[in-house]
């Protein structure tokens, strides 16, 4: 009787080992899975690449690097150029930054150094909260409460302080390069935001404290100690926030106007490459109109691309530096 | 030596200064965050009825109708995109974090990733234009769904990819000293111990695709009747508010209204959800 249940025993055991060996067998399926996954990231963005590429090839061929210089845009005599947009692009980035890159600081800096922690977590989540509204949003409240309230209220007074500058001229229409710069600044603002707070909490407090043991003042000790510690941090986080403007879509489509031209007023409507891809896609009937959007997209890939690039180099250097890798 | 040359007086006038600013800007942040939020709860709360979630849209100047069509296809191809997008991105996360930490294809693989979850999402739509619906000659739902999954795949695998790094090795250590296989290891006992920073992450991530526009443009459409079948336009909520908002019957423009309200409290409640889930255990420990 005892044999038998040794026996027993043994057989289960085997088998177990048997069963192990084949679970072990499945290991390297599930790591080839893993490879194949991680591999499928790279094929998608050489084929995003691809793709536009090819798909541009006619307006690519008919324009060529005019195409790039070109303003007028006409679906009637067939002759693109992306000139009025890539302006529009840059210009409506470029005015989001200026008013997101200080403010997103400050608010930073009001988050580490002068708010109790109690108040900083409200305000940083409420902060945040800015990136969770989706774009669209914007886009809605953008078109239809916050640029009338810019043609009442906003627009006359700087005219009225703008005086002979070109910048703000025209009618306040409310819509247009301006409001549409303004927006992307509150989309991009929590972005900056909270990598600036993340890189102020960095700083050693022994060299805060230093500073102030000195007899420095707040501010002095930030002007002087915090943010050029950091300062290669906030510039990274910059870089990924104008990634972000420069793409947007939605809000700035609801708000920019969507005019080819250009115009030196930041009142007068304007289009960005984006905001042409999204309004014109769909009516594109003939090959060439089709072939400059997507050519108008593959630039605007290059110049994400460019960006992000630039951004990742930028912090990983950074981050080596300051030995946080 | 620089500071001696102004008076104490001026230095605190000046900390005092950018204390206010900083205070102020702090302020207008959130003014921003409560106007918008004002705005859509109290113009859209009113299109918000039974009707809404039940009926399909009206033509413009008849009374009634909703969007109970583009709720559905808003549902269903978030589905389908989470169904694709967030298998890979899981696997894709595993490789980096347990397989492809120090190599060089990895390193690829990681910047490929930031690359993809910095383009901008028109642009995903336009290759899944040329990618699907020129081949198939119409749009449809499963092209907006793909699209919504290769705007998930990077934030997915990176989201899983952080949240496994904090694992422990030991873990990892222990499981395999007990002859457990890699894949077992990882998928019981490395996941069971990321499980709710996973969750929070995919979620997160669920959550703002669900509000995207740009790449359903065209690639779903739109449509005004019950989505039959994906492979034919989709009504959904995001493209309807796009062209309702834009036309200029009133009505139509209301019903944008309650749409984005709809939008806007989802993607807000999960945010919110997950973030005080993510804080009420950081609080417990």
């Amino acid at each position: 009787m005892r044999l038998v249940g040794a026996r027993h025993t043994l057989d289960v055991k085997q088998e177990q080992i048997m069963d192990l060996q084949k679970q072990n067998n499945f290991d390297p399926i599930f790591r080839y899975l893993t490879i194949a996954c991680g591999g499928l990231i790279i094929i998608l963005a050489a084929g995003i690449l691809w793709e536009l590429y090819t798909g541009s090839h006619l307006s690519l061929e008919k324009f060529g690097y005019h195409f790039l210089f070109s303003q007028s845009w006409n679906p009637v005599t067939e002759n693109f150029g992306a000139a009025s947009s890539i302006f529009g692009t840059l210009l409506s980035t470029a005015i989001a930054m200026v008013i997101a890159v200080p403010m997103s600081l400050i608010i930073a800096l009001f988050l580490v150094e002068l708010a109790p922690p109690q108040i900083s977590r409200i305000v940083g989540s409420a902060i945040e909260l800015l990136a969770a509204i989706p774009s669209i949003i914007y886009g809605m409240w953008g078109l239809f409460v916050f640029a009338p309230y810019m043609a009442d209220h906003v627009q006359p007074l700087l005219a009225r302080i703008g005086g002979p500058l070109p910048f703000f001229k025209g009618p306040p229409m409310g819509i247009g390069m301006l409001t549409a710069g303004i927006i992307l600044a509150l989309m991009v603002l929590p972005f900056i935001t909270s990598v600036t707070r993340d890189i102020f909490l960095m700083v050693p407090a022994v060299v805060k404290e230093s500073a102030y043991g000195m007899g420095s003042t707040t501010w002095e000790v930030n002007r002087k100690v915090t943010v050029p510690y950091g300062i290669q941090g906030i510039i990274g986080a910059c870089f990924l926030g104008l990634g972000r403007a420069i793409g947007e879509t939605m809000a700035v489509t609801f708000v920019i106007g969507n005019t080819h031209k250009i115009s030196a007023s930041l009142f007068s409507a304007a289009n960005s490459i984006a905001s042409t891809l999204a309004n014109e896609f769909t009516e594109a009937a003939e090959p060439i109109y089709l072939s400059s959007l997507i050519e108008l997209g593959l630039i605007l890939f290059v110049l994400t691309f460019l960006i992000q690039l630039a951004a990742q180099l930028w912090l990983k250097r950074t981050k080596r530096k300051m030995g946080v890798a | 030596m620089q500071l001696k040359e102004r008076s104490i007086l001026a230095r605190r006038l000046a900390d005092l200064a950018v204390r206010a600013l900083a205070s102020l800007a702090a302020i207008i942040g959130i003014a921003f965050l409560v106007w918008i939020i004002y705005v859509v709860l109290a113009r859209g709360i009113s299109a918000i009825n039974w009707d809404f979630f039940t009926q399909l849209p009206a033509p413009p100047g008849m009374e009634g109708g909703g969007m109970a069509s583009a709720i559905v296809g808003t549902l269903l191809m978030t589905a389908l995109a989470m169904l694709i997008g967030i298998p890979t991105g899981l696997m894709a996360g595993i490789y980096l974090s347990e397989f492809g930490q120090d190599t060089r294809f990895g390193e690829g693989v990681r910047f490929t990733c930031n690359m993809l979850m910095g383009t901008p999402s028109i642009i995903v739509g336009v290759f899944v234009y040329i990618l699907m619906v020129v081949p198939m000659k119409s749009f449809s739902g499963y092209a907006g769904a793909i699209s919504l999954a290769v705007i998930m795949l990077p934030v997915v695998t990176r989201t899983t990819e952080d949240m496994l790094a904090l694992v422990p090795n030991a873990l990892r250590e222990s499981a395999l000293a007990l002859g457990a296989p890699r894949w077992k290891v990882t998928l019981g006992v490395v996941f069971r111990a990321a499980r709710n920073g996973l969750i929070t992450g995919i979620l997160l991530s669920v959550a703002r695709v669900s509000g995207e526009t740009a790449p359903l443009l065209f690639t779903a459409l739109n449509s005004s009747y019950w989505p039959s079948s994906l492979s034919e336009p989709t009504s959904n909520l995001t493209v309807t508010i796009f062209n309702y908002a834009m036309s200029p019957y009133k009505d139509w423009q209301a019903m944008a209204w309650g749409a984005s309200f709809l939008i806007m409290a989802g993607v807000l409640f999960v945010t919110l959800f997950t973030r005080s889930l993510l804080w009420f255990r950081s609080y417990k420990k």
